[in-house]
């Protein structure tokens, strides 16, 4: 497990949490007093229109970015006071990334690019590709291994790069719109994957969509507006 | 780190194969230029050096006249005497051997072959000195020498122009109307680094090329060989000294002779050959420069192309350092491998080269290390800026990017 693992309780805690952009007149509010508490093990869905703040709140929540008020707790320790490098320190130990366009290593075999994080971390040869092979069969991709992206369809992309999310046992795997650029029939095997994963791992899911379809899967969803969270809830209540 | 960082370098290089060796080209053709230009003016300079050593490295040549000098009045300095000769060889110490010598320009005949060439009358101390070998044949003889005998010994090139491959010894030579007997045949010298055939030459007795020749007693040049192991440098002072007393120079006039030394002239050759080398390999080292610039240029384009990648790297946990790390460490194994290639070829142009050119392939591990230490550091220094400029991108925009 994570260095920052603890079995229960909050991993994520925004307090009145502000993002402005430039200053004085042309300063542009993304996000107004936002109060926001996951707990470990959650499926949250984050929706709104573009503009709302969404984005802005993902890469906040993604130790991307900092607020400009207001205080980020992940797992107790103020992600505002980190530096870049201390933030970078916490993604690569804690966090995982899947994106909407897969953001894959062209011409690298999938194997490679599930490696690549584990890189970062100094794993040694070995068990760098054994559990780079581990990772890609539990998305379902065992015998692709030496597969580049170009050789992949848009579904089995998205599968090596959820797999290069959870090669390093992340606390918080984020994705942002993972299915945006999938058929329907993909993105369904995309949502039942990250459902499997939160179930049976326990991998806390923060997910960005504006599809209500994809945003059934999570367990609690999360919706913006102008800089606000305008509606909290849980999902099958939501979006019914 | 070094570890993980080398691995992705050489991954993100390998990714990318035309593009890496297109990158190296300037680099390759840039050490290439300077280790051929090097290598082969170091064999110039060791051909030049093995030349003049050819003539004697303890030779001091003693000339009328203030010797060439820049702007130098016409020389109407007075002739040397075999006298002068015989003193010095009697009153200066640590010399080896003195041999006065004069020459004439002389139509060489023999039947219907007919050769144009420098005559010299001069002793048998003039093998010594000059470090000539006989192919065949013999020395003048005591006699010959004295009484001015017409007898001559021939430089390789004219025995191969009057004689063809037929054997010279024995036979008649006409120097004008003089006839001449040849008794000996030297070992040939080749050309010389000034471009000069020295087995152009037709050796005769002193005595005989003033009496029945040029129809007086001058020596136009008296060349000195030191004994092994003294100072050439004070062989020459002493014999400047002595001759001054003899052409009797008052203090604080110039001398109206020059004394040369072999190792002044080898200190002067090699000074110009290595001004050449030192110019060639400044040229070379321009288009290394040239080089880095592409490479820096490449990495530059590279990074702006790789914006997502590097977004990437971020967003998963590379650190700034890492990042910069990697893309100088693409840098610096991209210029350094050219470096290497560049080495090869140069070698191998220089190899070619020393072979056209006939002088020696002389290696020369300085200046191959020196090529590749510059090749790397010309990828560290133009590698830094682009490598800085990923490391500094924002993840968030590096990863929106298209």
């Amino acid at each position: 497990m994570s260095p920052f693992g603890q079995p229960n309780g909050l991993v994520i805690e925004l307090k009145n949490v502000d993002k402005v952009y430039g200053t004085g007149g042309a300063a542009t509010h993304a996000l107004r007093g936002i109060d926001l508490a996951i707990d470990r093990g959650e499926f949250v869905a984050v929706m709104g229109p573009s503009g709302s703040g969404k984005s802005t709140c993902m890469n906040i929540l993604g130790c991307l970015d900092t607020p400009t008020s207001g205080t980020y707790l992940f797992q107790g320790v103020d992600v505002g006071r980190l530096s870049r490098n201390q933030r970078a320190l916490l993604r690569r130990h804690a966090l995982g990334f899947v994106f909407q366009g897969f953001n894959l290593l062209n011409r690298t075999s999938a194997l490679e690019n599930v490696e690549l994080p584990l890189i970062y971390r100094g794993a040694p040869a070995g068990e760098r590709r054994a559990r780079a092979g581990q990772a890609l069969a539990a998305v379902g991709l065992t015998g692709r291994e030496a597969h580049t992206p170009g050789e992949l369809s848009g579904g089995q992309q998205q599968r090596v790069a959820i797999a290069r999310a959870i090669v390093t046992d992340p606390a918080i795997l984020f994705a942002d719109e993972p299915t945006g650029n999938l058929d329907s029939a993909m993105s369904l095997e995309i949502m039942a994957l990250l459902t499997g994963l939160n179930a049976e791992r326990g991998i806390t899911i923060i997910m960005v969509t504006h599809e209500p379809d994809m945003a059934r899967f999570a367990k609690r969803i999360v919706n913006f507006r102008d800089g606000r969270i305008e509606q909290a809830g849980h999902a099958k209540e939501m979006v019914g | 780190m070094i570890g993980s960082v080398l691995l992705l370098a050489l991954q993100a290089i390998r990714r990318n194969v035309l593009r890496s060796s297109l990158t190296i080209l300037g680099i390759v053709i840039g050490v290439a230029a300077v280790i051929t230009m090097v290598t082969i003016g170091g064999g110039a300079t060791a051909k030049v050096t093995a030349d003049v050593s050819s003539l004697g490295s303890n030779l001091v040549d003693v000339r009328p006249g203030q010797g060439p000098r820049p702007g130098g009045a016409s020389e109407t300095a007075a002739m040397f005497k075999i006298e002068d000769a015989e003193a010095i060889a009697r009153e200066i110490s640590g010399v080896a051997a003195v041999a006065p010598a004069a020459s004439q320009t002389m139509q060489a005949i023999v039947g219907s072959a007919n050769w144009s060439t420098t005559v010299t009358g001069s002793t048998n101390e003039y093998f010594r000195v000059r470090n000539w070998q006989l192919a065949s044949g013999r020395q003048f003889t005591e006699g010959e020498l004295r009484g001015g005998g017409a007898q001559c010994i021939l430089g390789a090139t004219v025995r191969t122009k009057l004689f063809g491959n037929q054997d010279p010894l024995g036979a008649s030579v006409r120097l004008q109307k003089l006839s001449c007997q040849v008794i000996g045949v030297l070992a040939a010298k080749g050309q010389s680094s000034f471009g000069m055939d020295q087995d152009d030459t037709v050796l005769v007795p002193l005595r005989m090329l003033q009496r029945r020749v040029a129809g007086n007693v001058e020596v136009s040049m008296i060349s000195v060989s030191a004994r092994d192991g003294v100072s050439v440098d004070k062989v020459q002072r002493d014999i400047e000294q002595l001759l001054r007393e003899r052409r009797r120079i008052t203090l604080g006039k110039d001398d109206d002779f020059h004394v040369r030394s072999m190792q002044q002239l080898v200190s002067t050759l090699a000074g110009t050959t290595q001004v050449l080398t030192a110019l060639l390999g400044a040229v070379g080292a321009v288009s290394l420069l040239v080089g880095g610039i592409g490479i820096m240029n490449i990495m530059l384009v590279s990074v702006t192309e790789r914006t997502r990648e590097i977004g990437i790297r971020l967003a998963i946990g590379a650190l700034e350092r890492e990042v910069l790390l990697q893309f100088l460490v693409e840098a610096v194994v991209l210029s350094s491998f050219g470096g290497v290639i560049g080495i090869l070829l140069g070698l191998g142009a220089a190899a070619a080269g020393t072979v056209v050119l006939e002088v020696p392939f002389v290696f020369n591990p300085t200046i191959v290390a020196v090529a590749f230490a510059f090749s790397a550091l010309v990828g560290i220094v133009f590698g830094y800026f682009p490598a800085r400029q990923a490391a500094r991108l924002d993840p968030i925009e590096a990863l929106r990017h298209e």
